[in-house]
């Protein structure tokens, strides 16, 4: 009988051993499945649409204005919302939609015990299922934010300057892991749920619970815990932090921020600003990249954080689920 | 002195409060076919997880090929070729795009795995339907499919839940011969299954499964004489079979029954073969010889009868 010693040393071989295969071969489902080319569709053809109307808006102005590049993600014209707007609730889908049936699916198709009996660890299966996730909302979305600066250098014929270019590039980086954050969310109810079309619509669910009520939820109890009725200017302002801290939570709310943030660069702040606090600045002028970039820190570092949190919960959850069908 | 493959020491696993493998000493030897039998719900399953590392045993200890699969479970994984029951592929991708995604989680580099998929598709006979999506595939295929994965993985064990089931005859029967084969290649396989004439016909050894208990243990033959007290039954039809017949058979050696069945038909339960001895003294004693029936012991009968024979104890 082997010695109990020998169960308690720490398991053997390389847990990324196998990624590679599994990243490949997810991304190239990815890739090429219906629902992807679905939503990328929509997404160009919103990004299409909204830039046009940022180049016919800026033509029929006296284009003194700056950052025109920026005013391709956030013109809005009605009926239309701006670029971002589509993004934000575009984003999550495509994240949602990517990994809703990740492991589920394995356990519908009963490939699962199949592939797991190859010499590779969980880990490499689960990873490399949400890396391939990201990388395809990356390619997807650096495809769109190309096609976006090619269509702005043809309208206004100049090529954007170096801060646009760096506003908008860390803008896209918010983007993908705002994606992060709801692909963790999918692959949690795809580890969970073992119908793909229950943890789907969870995941939606938990989507429009904080896009929709999220905000409501945040200014409800924003007022309810604190002293009542905020009467004083500090009680006020004590509870406008509180429920702009709430409304934080919601991954919306940070995308946002940070959107408004980068691509609107006169924001010093978001939420209440005092009257003392705007003494000698100068309304309207934007505020230097690294300044703004200081701005969205939290929310950049947040949503990255919050990312790989969902990833941990998955991986736990995952490891010590039981294989069988 | 024998070499065991597998080998599990007082193996348990609970779900909670049920136990669904208790107790287990599992020794399957270098080379041998065996075959874990039970009813469905038995811990049959359980076991095979545990032995792959799929499953984390409650108690007790593993070892396979001489490794833990908890703790070394690539170095099991790279060597056992394990085939579950319903073998899933992706339904999007052909055949071969399947193996491929395989070998690669095998390490296997281009040109060997090139080689080692053509080969394996057409001993199963599916070089044709390769390039066709595993969606378009019957459940047989998908088996042989199964079996040209572990074939390219070119296991020393191969683990087979229910490989059978759900085939039809032919299919269930070309099935067997491939399992004759992986073991003249020196494979060792374990398979478990509950349909008991096509476990008799390819396993060296079974084991009987019940409630996450192995009860019985040994060759065919072994259990038959276990459980049924004689290892064959030879039915013959005489003409006339008087007194001194009768006599003249049980006094055969090995001869353990006698029983009339009607007018002219005698049914013997023997230890061995006795058929030659058996005509002998027909002839012997004057008799005319009509028919003369061996009925090899059945695996069907040592579990019916087993199982009966628990299902009263337990009763009383």
């Amino acid at each position: 009988m082997p010695r109990l010693r020998e169960r308690e040393t720490k398991r053997e071989g390389s847990p990324w051993k196998g990624i590679s295969a599994v990243v490949t071969k997810e991304l190239a489902d990815h890739l090429s499945s219906v629902r992807m080319l679905i939503l990328e569709l929509l997404i160009l053809a919103t990004a299409g649409v909204t830039a046009y109307m940022a180049l016919s808006n800026v033509s029929r102005t006296s284009g003194q204005e700056d950052f025109l590049f920026l005013k391709l993600f956030t013109t809005s014209q009605d009926p239309l919302p701006a670029f971002v707007g589509f993004l934000g609730f575009l984003v999550p889908l495509i994240a949602i939609a990517l990994a809703f049936d990740a492991v589920n699916g394995e356990f519908s198709q009963r490939t699962l015990s199949r592939v797991l009996a190859q010499p590779i660890y969980r880990d490499a299966l689960l990873l490399g299922k949400f890396l391939s996730g990201l990388l395809t909302l990356s390619m997807v979305l650096s495809a769109i934010w190309l096609v976006l600066m090619g269509l702005g250098i043809i309208g206004y014929g100049i090529p954007p300057s170096a801060e646009e270019v760096a506003r908008s590039l860390v803008f896209l980086v918010v983007t993908i892991f705002y994606g992060g954050i709801w692909l963790g969310v999918g692959l949690i109810f795809s580890t969970v749920l073992r119908q793909p079309a229950t943890a789907a619509l969870a995941s939606i669910a938990t989507w429009l619970f904080f896009t929709i009520f999220w905000d409501i939820i945040a200014s409800v109890f924003g007022r309810a815990i604190g002293p009542r009725p905020a009467i004083t200017v500090d009680q006020l302002v004590a509870q406008g932090a509180r429920i702009q801290a709430l409304s934080r939570i919601s991954p919306n709310t940070l995308f946002i921020e940070a959107m408004v943030g980068l691509l609107n660069p006169a924001t010093r702040s978001f939420g209440l600003v005092l009257p003392s606090q705007l003494q000698g600045a100068i309304a309207g002028a934007p505020l230097p990249f690294g300044e703004s970039l200081m701005l969205i820190w939290p929310h950049l570092t947040g949503m990255i954080a919050v990312t790989i949190l969902l990833f941990a919960v998955s991986y736990v959850l995952f490891q010590r689920q039981e294989i069988r069908a | 002195m024998t070499e065991h493959v597998i080998r599990t020491w007082r193996l348990t696993k609970r779900y909670g409060e049920f136990l669904a493998v208790n107790d287990l000493d599992l020794k399957v030897r270098r080379g041998e076919v065996y075959g874990l039998l039970g009813p469905n719900g038995s811990g049959k399953t359980t076991t095979i997880l545990m032995l792959l590392g799929l499953t984390e045993p409650t108690t007790g200890s593993v070892q396979v090929l001489g490794y833990d699969p908890m703790r070394q479970p690539l170095q099991v994984k790279s060597r056992v070729g394990y085939l579950p029951d319903e073998v899933g592929f992706y339904d999007r991708l052909t055949g071969r795009e399947n193996l491929i995604y395989t070998s690669k989680l095998l390490g296997l580099g281009r040109s060997e795995f090139t080689k080692r998929i053509d080969r394996a598709l057409e001993q199963m006979g599916l070089a044709e339907a390769a390039d066709n999506r595993v969606g378009t595939y019957s459940r047989g295929m998908r088996q042989r499919l199964g079996v040209a994965e572990l074939l390219i993985k070119r296991p020393q064990v191969v683990i087979m839940d229910e490989p059978t089931l759900g085939l039809d005859p032919e299919a269930a029967h070309g099935f067997l011969g491939t399992i004759k084969e992986l073991r003249e290649q020196g494979i060792t396989v374990l398979l478990s299954s509950h349909l008991l004439h096509q476990v008799q016909e390819v396993c060296d050894r079974v084991g009987l499964f019940r409630h996450g208990r192995m009860l019985l243990e040994g060759t065919v033959r072994e259990l038959a004489e276990q459980v049924l007290g004689g290892g064959y039954r030879i039915e013959l039809q005489v003409d006339g079979p008087d007194g001194d017949l009768q006599r003249q058979l049980q006094r055969l050696p090995g001869v353990t029954a006698l029983e009339m069945d009607g007018a002219d038909r005698l049914v013997l339960k023997t230890t061995d073969d006795l058929r030659p001895q058996v005509a002998q003294a027909v002839v012997r004693s004057g008799g005319r010889l009509f028919s003369l029936d061996l009925d090899r012991p059945s695996l069907d009968e040592v579990y019916a009868k087993y199982f009966e024979e628990v299902a009263h104890a337990q009763a009383a």
